[in-house]
């Protein structure tokens, strides 16, 4: 009985998250274009243009191309966007600790980082599937870089999480090595050495480097590349499907970097300023969007208005050699610190 | 997925990388392009034939529609080539503005491609910086013709407008403006790696092939063959200016001429900077006089070209490249009997075939974007068949062109 109250009360608390993740994910989004814009010395869209953006692609009419597999195009946005609200269940979306510390996120404990990566694959997994399944050569072209860049940018991300992982078991605490949660409640920065340090940079810049790709913004964004392949994976998509990619990614993004945010920066700030009670908590939340802002910023909107589209050979090399090389040497001297 | 590779890939006659309607239609192997193949004729206008039921003083509204950026290289050298036919002189000031109102075209013109090779390469914010640095070019043009686009300011013998003291003042101050952004713009386009990245070794176009295919303008320069009207063919106030001023090559901009995207960007951008330069000089040495050698446009109609009888050639370096207008005139004909535009984009077409060769499917659109098109000046002829458009094999083309230049020397 216990456990059916249990998962009714996390249905219930799901469904509110998903909501909150819709609406911050567009809000984000808004700033981030405002920002963009601001970068570019122009005055740039409302920050509710992203919202006014689903709503008329949700009333714009649906074409499927005649040569597209209809099933898999139409089923490829939905099932991207299904895989971004799972992914928003595993990643804490806010402060941990204080007053929800055992709900925080709504799936805790019924999966860890290795479910998390594959789960951030889906979207862009589905996009590829909806690119492959348009039968138009743009679009074929486009999930082919989708997929190159898919396999490059995965290594280096696998890399990462496997020594945060096994240097959160090698404190012998008796901690899950996959557990999100104790990443999060053991800040690594705080229990290792001066070379630990080094390493732990190393691997937050590789990470770093692999939000805006992992997110295909410029100059990562050959799979869409709307000047070479028009749009490419999207180039066939109207109306609701489009629509829908639109909240995938904006929901894939916010995921993403509150990952970044609590497998690097899981700090609150309350504790530095003496605040307590829901006081603390509401502090914590807003240092928490504050961090995930100034990633977003730093990661997506600062790179994407200071570099032209790379090409995917160049890309994918950049990602298999030299990033996947810092991470292996981030990795070893998380290792050698613990000699 | 489509058929195994090589499959087709059609790029136009509408695309994200192409501003104007025209075709390519590439075999793509994987991400290389193995054959490329090109068909113009969506954007034909038949400006030529329009003109032919004009007179010339009507004809020179409609010539510098041709081309929407560099209207006044067509109002100039259609100018020239009726001043040519109809043996008018023009004053030496006017010939000075007609020279400064080019120059600022060039520099509105190369800043406008700058933006577009920014935008084709994902890089925006070089768009939104070099169309925001173009307003004030376009704010000078606006102080001596009126008009930002088609400015309406040549006439046979020299210019409609003049400018006064209070307006040469303001115009220096904006041209210092540009003094003030060189270094900016330089490091923008020849530092930064993204750019160094797709532009380097990308869309070679060899110097043999720049000869052998009759390339023209900018494009040639990069691949360091000096051809510019300008100094090769000096008229008007040019001829005055060449102990100051030299051909841009990559060479003189401390580059190596390779012929590449790369060396097109120097050469535009180096081109900019010396246009301001060449501005200032002719803003400099102006002489004083009268702006046009014959004011009254009606006697100029009437007695001069309703009575001119012969032909006329003339040459300007556009800012694309080199620009030919040919115009014959009959006697006590008002309209003109016969004109033909050779615009710089036809010359460089051909171009595009070679330098797409071994290329990546993303260098298509700085490639294209590279010899700086303007589809709606070269489109000569549209074949219909039934309705649809028609294909020709060379020779059937060429006899058709002998056929119809026999019909226009009637």
């Amino acid at each position: 009985m216990n456990e059916a109250l249990e998962a009714v009360i996390r249905l219930g608390i799901g469904a509110g998250v998903i909501m909150i993740a819709l609406w911050l994910s567009l809000v984000l989004k808004g700033f981030d274009r405002k920002f963009a814009a601001w970068l570019q010395a122009r005055y740039g869209p409302p920050l509710r243009q992203p919202f006014w953006d689903v709503f008329k692609l949700f009333q714009k009419e649906n074409v499927v191309p005649e040569r597209a597999v209809s099933w898999a195009f139409n089923g490829a946005p939905l099932m991207a966007l299904v895989g971004s609200l799972v992914l928003v269940m595993f990643i804490p979306l806010g402060p941990v600790g204080g007053v929800v510390a055992g709900w925080m996120p709504v799936l805790e404990g019924y999966g860890d980082l290795i479910l998390v990566v594959y789960l951030l694959a889906i979207p862009g997994l589905m996009m590829a599937i909806g690119g492959f399944a348009s039968g138009s050569p743009l679009a074929t072209v486009g999930a082919q870089r989708e997929m190159v860049m898919m396999m490059s940018y995965e290594f280096p991300l696998a890399i990462v999480v496997l020594a945060l992982a096994w240097r959160i078991t090698n404190l012998s605490r008796g901690l899950e090595s996959f557990s999100l949660k104790a990443i999060v409640e053991n800040p690594l920065w705080g229990e290792v050495g001066i070379l630990g340090i080094v390493g732990l940079a190393l691997l937050f810049g590789v990470f770093f480097l692999i939000i805006p790709s992992e997110l295909s913004k410029i100059p990562f964004d050959a799979p869409e590349a709307e000047t070479e392949i028009g749009g490419g994976i999207i180039a066939e998509y109207s109306g609701t499907n489009l629509g829908l990619f639109y909240i995938a990614d904006a929901v894939k993004t916010l995921a993403f970097l509150s990952l970044a945010v609590a497998l690097f920066v899981p700090y609150n700030i309350s504790p530095l300023l003496n605040v307590g009670g829901i006081g603390a908590y509401v502090l914590d939340l807003l240092f928490w969007l504050f961090k995930v802002e100034v990633l977003y910023f730093l990661a997506v909107t600062v790179i994407r208005v200071g570099a032209a589209r790379l090409k995917i050979d160049k890309l994918s090399w950049l990602y298999l050699v030299p990033l996947s090389a810092l991470a292996v040497v981030g990795s070893l001297l998380l290792y050698l610190d613990t000699l | 997925m489509a058929e195994a590779p090589p499959y087709p890939l059609n790029i136009g006659p509408i695309h994200p990388a192409l501003k104007e309607p025209t075709q390519f239609k590439f075999v793509i192997d994987g991400e290389h392009i193995r054959e490329t193949d090109f068909q113009p004729g969506f954007n034909h206008r038949g400006v030529e034939y329009l003109g032919m039921k004009r007179n010339p003083l009507q004809v020179l509204h409609l010539a510098e529609r041709v081309c929407g950026i560099c209207s006044a290289a067509h109002q100039y050298v259609f100018c020239r080539a009726v001043e040519h036919a109809a043996d008018i002189v023009p004053t030496e000031r006017g010939d000075y503005l007609r020279a400064i109102v080019a120059e600022l075209e060039r520099i509105h013109s190369h800043l406008l491609w700058a933006g577009v090779a920014g935008h084709e390469l994902g890089f925006d914010s070089i768009l939104h910086y070099t169309w925001k640095v173009r307003e004030d070019v376009q704010d000078i043009l606006e102080i001596l013709c009126g008009n930002r686009v088609n400015y309406a300011y040549y006439i046979f013998g020299g210019v409609r407008r003049d400018i006064s003291k209070e307006d040469i003042a303001k115009c220096r101050k904006i041209l210092s403006n540009y003094r003030k952004i060189e270094d900016t713009v330089l490091s923008i386009f020849f530092s930064d790696p993204t750019i160094i990245h797709r532009t380097k070794d990308v869309g070679v176009l060899t110097h043999e092939n720049a000869v052998k295919l009759c390339a023209c303008g900018p494009l040639t320069r990069g691949a360091g063959v000096k051809k510019d009207i300008r100094f090769d063919w000096p008229h008007g106030a040019y001829g005055d200016m060449m102990d100051d001023f030299k051909v841009v090559t990559p060479e003189t901009m401390g580059y190596h001429a390779t012929g590449d995207v790369f060396s097109q960007i120097v050469v535009r951008i180096g081109e900019l900077f010396e246009s301001v330069r060449m501005t200032e000089w002719l803003l400099d040495n102006m002489p004083s006089g009268p702006i046009t050698s014959e004011p009254n446009l009606s006697a100029l109609l009437m007695a001069k070209l309703r009575m001119a009888e012969g032909e006329g050639v003339a040459r300007v370096e556009a800012p694309r490249g080199e620009d030919i207008h040919y115009v014959r005139l009959k006697k006590n004909k008002m309209e003109i009997d016969s004109w033909k535009i050779r615009v710089p984009t036809y010359g460089n077409i051909m171009s595009w075939l070679t330098m797409f060769k071994d290329q990546q499917i993303a260098d298509i659109p700085i490639i294209i974007a590279s010899i700086d098109p303007c589809i709606g000046c070269m489109d000569r002829v549209t074949l219909v068949r039934d309705g649809s458009q028609a294909e020709v094999d060379w020779k059937v083309l060429h006899d058709m062109s002998i056929e119809k230049s026999r019909r226009l020397m009637r």
